[in-house]
């Protein structure tokens, strides 16, 4: 996916002027998965669970090299045809060779995020191979021509109206179509689409190490038979996503489910034990796993951000980030968006590429409280702004202010100086539009206005 | 009980009057309230902006400033989380420099925090008959320290009622460096937030214990010319003892 990080001062400013439905939208349908989040956490003991699978993740985490090669090991006994891609490219190269030698014209793919990460559709249609995203969001933005905007709702971005509309000029639907109609009309595409397509590609929740099982969790069935209908099905992985057991998923399903959107289990989940074997009427000939490393071995090697690994891609802290809630994902400039991509885009593609991203948060801790794994996100977000702070990327004037106020708060009669100072400025002179951060500060805001007298000249005048 | 002071710099530049109250509050519930002088800022702009050995210097001077005190009271949430959560954060690998971190940590309060976990006060008197208060939880005391009872009760029992805000403990865009980063979306969230309160002709003031939030806020409420006033936690809790 291509990478427009750095627009994300321009890009999120120019959403709310020019998109302000986006904001009602993801307002709306955010809100309502952190209420059903917040409930569904209340029913259990949210706070041991959560405790619990950050200990699980961090011990596959710290012992990784030994999961990976247990997880190949038990793939290959379930008859599953094992892959590993160092970066994007080598994990196109691998889908493209599987294509080939399979004889691949039609892909339906699965909701995955990692195949965005990778850039698996351009590819595939460069290859001149026909690709249907299935889920109905991946659908939507698929004909708009889109990226997700969110990692559990790519389409949370539009709005009723948007989606009629589309409809309407692509499908012919009534303008004024209901939602039911509307997922009537792409449901009949798509189950023609499923039938006719030679290779289904998705992601995976989880690959249980011990049995070599593949988890998926889904609410719309299109997994389901994106995974079992088409002869080839091949799943990309990113190599953070292991379980040492299987019993370790009974928790996991449910936790995942309880933070992405407030179910105690997805409608659909398929564990997968590979392909078909002798006497089986039902399942894939061919059964793929592409595990993919494109930059997670060097976030894993950082002292400081390798907890960012523990992320199982609910999108918890995005429901619950009121920064993300303003614009959506699209200004995040990257298939990650919301606090979970404000510290994994830098970890992935490094900070020159992706430095406004770790501003884009009020540090208000809601995204921590809601991480399922209990990744400390505010804490990274801040190691990131002290990293680009220590590689010389922040702005010379911020800079040079910075040490400027440092200076002045470690000497007492500099602050009494400057506190003075503001004091004696003409009325109003606070609204200055020269020096940048009031600037900033007074574009929608009233002019600040000192106390008549600072309370240390209270103090000191003995009024206190 | 003896109480130093740490007024920080927004309260002392920009609600100085909240302070004062803070200190008869304090000295009506029978504590000796001293302010250490040479205080000035706890840092927080510079750790927050990522600049760490900014952070350190300011925090280095502010632990000397404290060192002597027997609890460090705080009319800031937010202030009051540098102190006692970053600051030992600042010196994880500076063995000596975190344990007296550590021991500032231990001693340090927001106001209302103290007034109730360590004074065991939760009636100040019956001030604040009739008074519809919107109460705005701080970020950083509400989820870094797990303030949010303390403030409501002091409020409550002194006979304010509490309006319903559904986005009460919703960050209101400030975040210190961000509100000034993204200006378009710390506007954004002040306006989304304040458009969950009940109509303004519903509520007397907005309270908070947070400058900075009140700062954002108040700028906000005052550019789009609604009929609200912001009022600092400690004036509130002040008149409530009265």
């Amino acid at each position: 996916m291509k990478l427009t990080a750095n627009q994300y001062p321009q890009e999120s400013a120019r959403v709310l002027r020019e998109e302000p439905h986006v904001r009602d939208s993801v307002t709306g349908a955010t809100l309502n998965f952190d209420g059903k989040r917040r409930l569904a956490y209340a029913e259990v003991d949210a706070e041991t669970w959560r405790h619990w699978a950050e200990g699980v993740k961090n011990h596959v985490l710290m012992n990784l090299d030994q999961y990976l090669l247990q997880a190949e090991a038990s793939l290959k006994r379930n008859g599953v045809q094992v892959h590993w891609a160092e970066h994007a490219e080598a994990a196109r190269r691998i889908v493209a060779e599987i294509a080939r030698a399979g004889q691949v014209k039609k892909v339906v793919k699965a909701k995955t995020m990692v195949s965005e990460e990778l850039g698996i559709n351009p590819m595939l249609e460069g290859m001149g191979i026909e690709t249907l995203e299935t889920d109905l969001g991946e659908y939507l933005i698929q004909l708009l021509g889109q990226p997700p905007s969110h990692i559990v709702g790519p389409a949370i971005h539009l709005n009723l109206d948007q989606i009629r509309q589309l409809f309407h000029q692509r499908f012919q639907t009534p303008t004024g179509a209901s939602p039911e109609d509307l997922a009537a009309v792409a449901r009949k595409l798509l189950r023609e689409g499923f039938l006719k397509a030679d290779m289904g590609i998705s992601g995976a929740n989880f690959v249980v190490a011990e049995t070599g099982t593949l988890a998926l969790i889904e609410n719309e069935g299109n997994i389901r038979l994106s995974t079992s209908a088409p002869r080839i099905h091949v799943a990309l992985v990113g190599i953070e996503k292991l379980l040492p057991r299987f019993s370790d998923l009974s928790v996991f399903l449910s936790l995942t489910a309880r933070a992405a959107t407030g179910q105690r289990l997805g409608t659909f989940v398929s564990l997968l034990q590979g392909p078909r074997t002798a006497g089986e009427s039902d399942g894939p000939e061919e059964v793929h796993v592409i595990l993919v490393d494109n930059g997670r071995s060097s976030v894993l090697a950082d002292p400081l951000a390798w907890e960012t690994l523990r992320c199982v891609r609910c999108a918890a802290c995005l429901n619950a980030c009121p920064v993300y809630r303003q614009t959506g994902g699209h200004p995040y400039g990257y298939v990650y968006s919301g606090p979970i991509g404000a510290i994994l885009s830098p970890g992935l593609l490094g900070l020159e590429e992706t430095k406004p991203l770790p501003y884009a948060s009020s540090l208000c801790g809601a995204c921590f409280q809601a991480c399922p794994v209990r990744i400390p996100i505010p804490r990274l977000l801040l190691t990131w702004r002290n990293r680009a702070v220590d590689e010389g990327l922040t702005p010379k004037l911020e800079a040079a202010a910075i040490k400027g106020y440092a200076l002045a708060m470690t000497q007492p009669w500099a602050y009494s100086l400057a506190s003075k100072a503001i004091r004696m400025l003409p009325h109003k002179a606070l609204d200055n539009t020269i020096v940048p951060v009031l600037k900033a500060w007074t574009q929608g805001r009233a002019g600040l206005e000192p106390s008549p007298r600072s309370f240390h000249q209270l103090w000191d005048a003995g009024e206190v | 009980m003896k109480v130093s002071l740490f007024i920080t710099c927004v309260a002392d530049q920009f609600f100085s009057d909240a302070g004062v109250a803070a200190v008869k509050l304090l000295r009506s519930l029978d504590c000796t309230v001293d302010f250490p002088q040479g205080q000035t800022c706890c840092g927080q702009p510079a750790y927050n902006a990522g600049y760490w050995a900014e952070a350190r210097q300011v925090a280095e001077h502010t632990l000397g400033v404290l060192e002597d005190a027997e609890h460090v009271v705080l009319p800031s949430g937010s202030c009051t989380t540098m102190l006692r959560a970053f600051y030992p954060e600042l010196y994880r690998h500076h063995p000596r420099m975190f344990a007296r971190a550590e021991a500032l940590s231990h001693k340090t309060y927001e106001l209302a925090e103290f007034i109730v976990k360590v004074l065991k006060v939760t009636h100040l008197g019956n001030g604040l008959q009739g008074h519809r208060v919107a109460y705005h939880h701080g970020c950083h005391g509400l989820r870094e320290l797990g303030i949010k009872s303390e403030p409501l009760t002091l409020l409550r029992n002194a006979g304010a009622e509490i309006v319903d805000w559904a986005a009460a403990e919703e960050c209101c865009g400030f975040g210190g460096l961000f509100s000034v980063k993204l200006p378009e979306v710390a506007l954004s969230m002040a306006d989304r937030k304040l458009s969950t309160l009940p109509p303004t002709s519903q509520i007397d003031y907005l309270a908070s214990a947070d400058g900075g939030c009140m700062l954002h806020l108040d700028g906000r409420i005052k550019n789009r010319r609604l009929s609200l006033p912001v009022r600092p936690l400690a004036s509130v809790l002040w008149e409530a003892a009265q």
